[in-house]
């Protein structure tokens, strides 16, 4: 493999990371603890909004990005051929 | 037949299938002892990883703290699951390529070093006990109310189980024993919260139930719980939040951390066939974990509305004819008063339930006021106007404590479920402990033998003996647990919190920078282990005692209880793993730069090509 594929590589890795942790960060971080309070007054069935985030909402996202990550790091491995054999 | 010969079967039968399965794969090579021969499916995984992960303290305890804290018990349910998302993306994929069995042997090889190597399994050792301490806790609760023996006995019984299929099954036994025991526990979790969701909604499934209306009202069942609490004095359920908003936080960061560093689950994923599994493996954990974690908010709130109805007729659920507990629609929504005397349950007239858990001590009834009735409520609130119904009505303070760890076990009873659910219960209850402690103590016994023994004192050490060495530091590992947990330093989840922060503040960094920074070199990676490890333990040891001995804590000579920023003990890893970086990269950057085929072994980690089954060579 040459170096410029194997830096190009990782930096697409890297973006990949970056993209999924912002959505991490903002689900459990975000809505479920800096902003619940203030999602609190939009209700979601007898939910208020704010506690589903950190109660439920969170934690169906973050598998969503796990499975979305592992199929995404699937097609990168791909585009710069070193998947596995 | 009655609920103790019941139990007795059920716990009975679960326990004779984890055993014969664990002689069943009786595990012959080193490799097939420590990985299983590189050879688990991903979902098989993703179970095994759930029943490894999910311990006493999210099956027992956390519902009950959940219930305790309201909103804010959230922390738990973020903390415990965001942190696959960490273990997915930063480090299963390229530890499993790196093809090692453990995690010390990743950091001494990747940090050159048998120093690095060591100190990380001294931070491993200190994690793994803390953890077990929180989990033989939670057995020796388990086997004193449903065996009818005392805790003590009860942490005896736990030990030598848990011995015998660690000790002679190893890590394949350990496998497919946890696959069973994680749908032991999962029916165990699920069966009576289905019960309770349709009782109480008449949705099925929990985590809709949970933003219902009651069966039969418009009243949703957070709004009713909110109500009811409020007026009884206690905080708004659905926005009360124990600390500050930054505690919270740094809270529920340092259990995500924790999770992506503790050893015990990080091993789980040697055990894929590639690297492609791996990544998923963590995706399939997390969906079987989910199920527990997306039910025990319901759990929790259910409980607690339960609790209120059974002790105050005014919130309106009555015990049916068949014995159930049933919504009175009408009753419901009246929203009487709670406060009115013939409101509050009759001691003489309290359910069985009640009756059977103030034998262990663990629910208490005292008469405060000498009316003959229960009076739940908090006698200490700040809100004037539940302070003046309180007194109007003549109550006198508070006269039932409920100890959160029970809430789970109880639930049931409460709910006045058949006894075949309440004994299924317990069997879960077990297998969610002993199935984490055996997990614990696997990797325990891979960093000494492996880590330790071979991989710094004898390098010459033959298979048999090696063998030999982790089952001797197994039994070792045991009795310490179990007699620190005989004496614990909180409730089983608080203290698995602090295990959690423990490995955030020493392993999650140093493995972290190890594969994103190629620059890393070993000065810095064991001064910032060193480092993140003695802030936190400081921290720690401070409120807790050192090594958790009762009277040795010293937290007035640090300004008082959480007198960092207010942040508690158990959120203080976050604040260590900080510690961590910034220590490791300062000492980073003034000296010299790893060797150039430690860079070169860097950027092969991180591509998935070339990755090969785990094997005993090395």
């Amino acid at each position: 493999m040459e170096n410029n594929s194997a830096s190009g590589y990782w930096t697409a890795t890297l973006g990949l990371l970056t993209k999924i942790l912002i959505i991490w960060f903002v689900v459990s971080f975000g809505a479920g603890i800096l902003f619940a309070p203030a999602l609190n007054s939009i209700s979601l069935g007898g939910y208020p909004l704010g506690f589903w985030f950190a109660h439920q909402g969170s934690i169906y996202i973050f598998i969503a990005l796990i499975f979305y990550y592992a199929k995404k790091m699937g097609d990168i491995d791909r585009q710069f051929d070193v998947h596995e054999e | 037949m009655d609920l103790q010969t019941i139990t007795y079967l059920v716990v009975g039968a679960s326990f004779a299938l984890y055993i014969g399965i664990a002689i069943w794969a009786r595990a012959g090579s080193t490799s097939e002892f420590y990985a299983a021969g590189g050879s688990v499916h991903p979902i098989t995984n993703g179970m095994a990883t759930a029943a490894d992960w999910m311990s006493a303290a999210s099956f027992i305890s956390m519902a009950g703290l959940i219930a305790n804290m309201g909103y804010g018990g959230g922390l738990f349910l973020m903390g415990w699951t965001g942190g696959y998302v960490l273990l997915a993306m930063l480090l299963a994929p390229y530890l499993r390529k790196f093809g090692k069995f453990t995690v010390p042997q990743f950091i001494g090889d990747r940090f050159y070093s048998k120093t690095a190597s060591t100190v990380a399994v001294v931070c491993l050792l200190t994690a793994s006990l803390t953890y077990i301490i929180g989990q033989m806790t939670g057995v020796g609760v388990a086997f004193s109310r449903f065996l009818g023996v005392s805790s003590e006995t009860g942490i005896y019984i736990g030990m030598a189980i848990v011995f015998m299929y660690a000790v002679f099954g190893g890590m394949k036994g350990i496998t497919y024993t946890q696959v069973a025991q994680y749908i032991v526990l999962i029916a165990a979790y699920l069966v009576p919260a289905i019960f309770i969701s349709l009782q109480l909604t008449g949705n099925p499934l929990p985590q809709l139930g949970l933003g219902s209306a009651i069966s039969g009202t418009d009243t949703s069942l957070l709004a009713k719980l909110d109500l009811v609490v409020k007026d009884l004095g206690f905080d708004q359920y659905t926005t009360s939040m124990p600390g500050s908003m930054l505690n919270m936080f740094m809270y529920t960061l340092s259990l995500m951390i924790g999770t992506a560093g503790l050893p015990h689950v990080i091993m789980r994923f040697f055990t894929v066939p590639t690297v492609k599994d791996a990544r998923s493996s963590a995706g399939w954990a997390l969906v079987f974990i989910a199920l527990l974690y997306t039910t025990a908010p319901a759990v929790a709130a259910m409980a607690k509305l339960n609790l209120h109805a059974t002790v105050n007729q005014a919130v309106g659920l009555e015990t049916a004819p068949s014995g159930n507990l049933v919504v009175n629609p009408e009753k419901v929504t009246a929203n009487a008063d709670l406060y009115a005397t013939e409101s509050s349950l009759q001691y003489e007239q309290r359910p069985d339930w009640m009756k059977r858990w103030e034998k262990t001590g663990l629910l208490k009834f005292e008469d405060k006021n000498g009316d003959g009735r229960i009076q739940y409520y908090n006698d200490k609130t700040k809100s004037a106007e539940a302070k003046a119904k309180a007194e109007a009505a003549g109550w006198k303070g508070n006269e039932l404590t409920v100890n959160a760890d029970i809430m789970v076990m109880a639930n049931p009873e409460i709910a006045l479920l058949p006894n075949w659910v309440i004994a299924l219960v317990a069997a879960g209850g077990l297998a969610a402990a002993l199935s984490t402690a055996a997990g614990l103590l696997m990797a325990i016994s891979s960093a000494v033998s492996h880590d330790l023994v071979k991989g710094v004192f004898n390098p010459n050490i033959s298979d048999k003996n090696e063998l030999l060495a982790g089952k001797i530091s197994m039994a070792v590992a045991i009795v310490i647990a179990g007699y620190l947990g005989l004496n614990p330093p909180g409730f089983a989840a608080g203290t698995v919190a602090l295990a959690f922060g423990i490995a955030a503040s020493s392993l999650f960094p140093a493995i972290m920078m190890g594969i994103f920074s190629k620059k890393m070199n070993k000065e810095g990676a064991i001064a910032g282990m060193l480092a993140g490890l003695f802030v936190t333990l400081f921290y720690v040891f401070a409120h807790k005692g050192i090594f958790f001995i009762k009277g040795t804590d010293f937290a007035d000579m640090i300004g008082g209880p959480n007198s960092f920023f207010g942040i508690t003990p158990e959120a203080f890893g976050a604040v260590g793993a900080m510690v961590n970086f910034l220590v490791a990269i300062v000492v980073d950057k003034v000296t010299k730069e790893p060797p150039e085929h430690i860079q070169h072994m860097v950027e092969a980690v991180r591509i998935p090509r070339g990755s090969k089954l785990v094997d005993g060579a090395h």
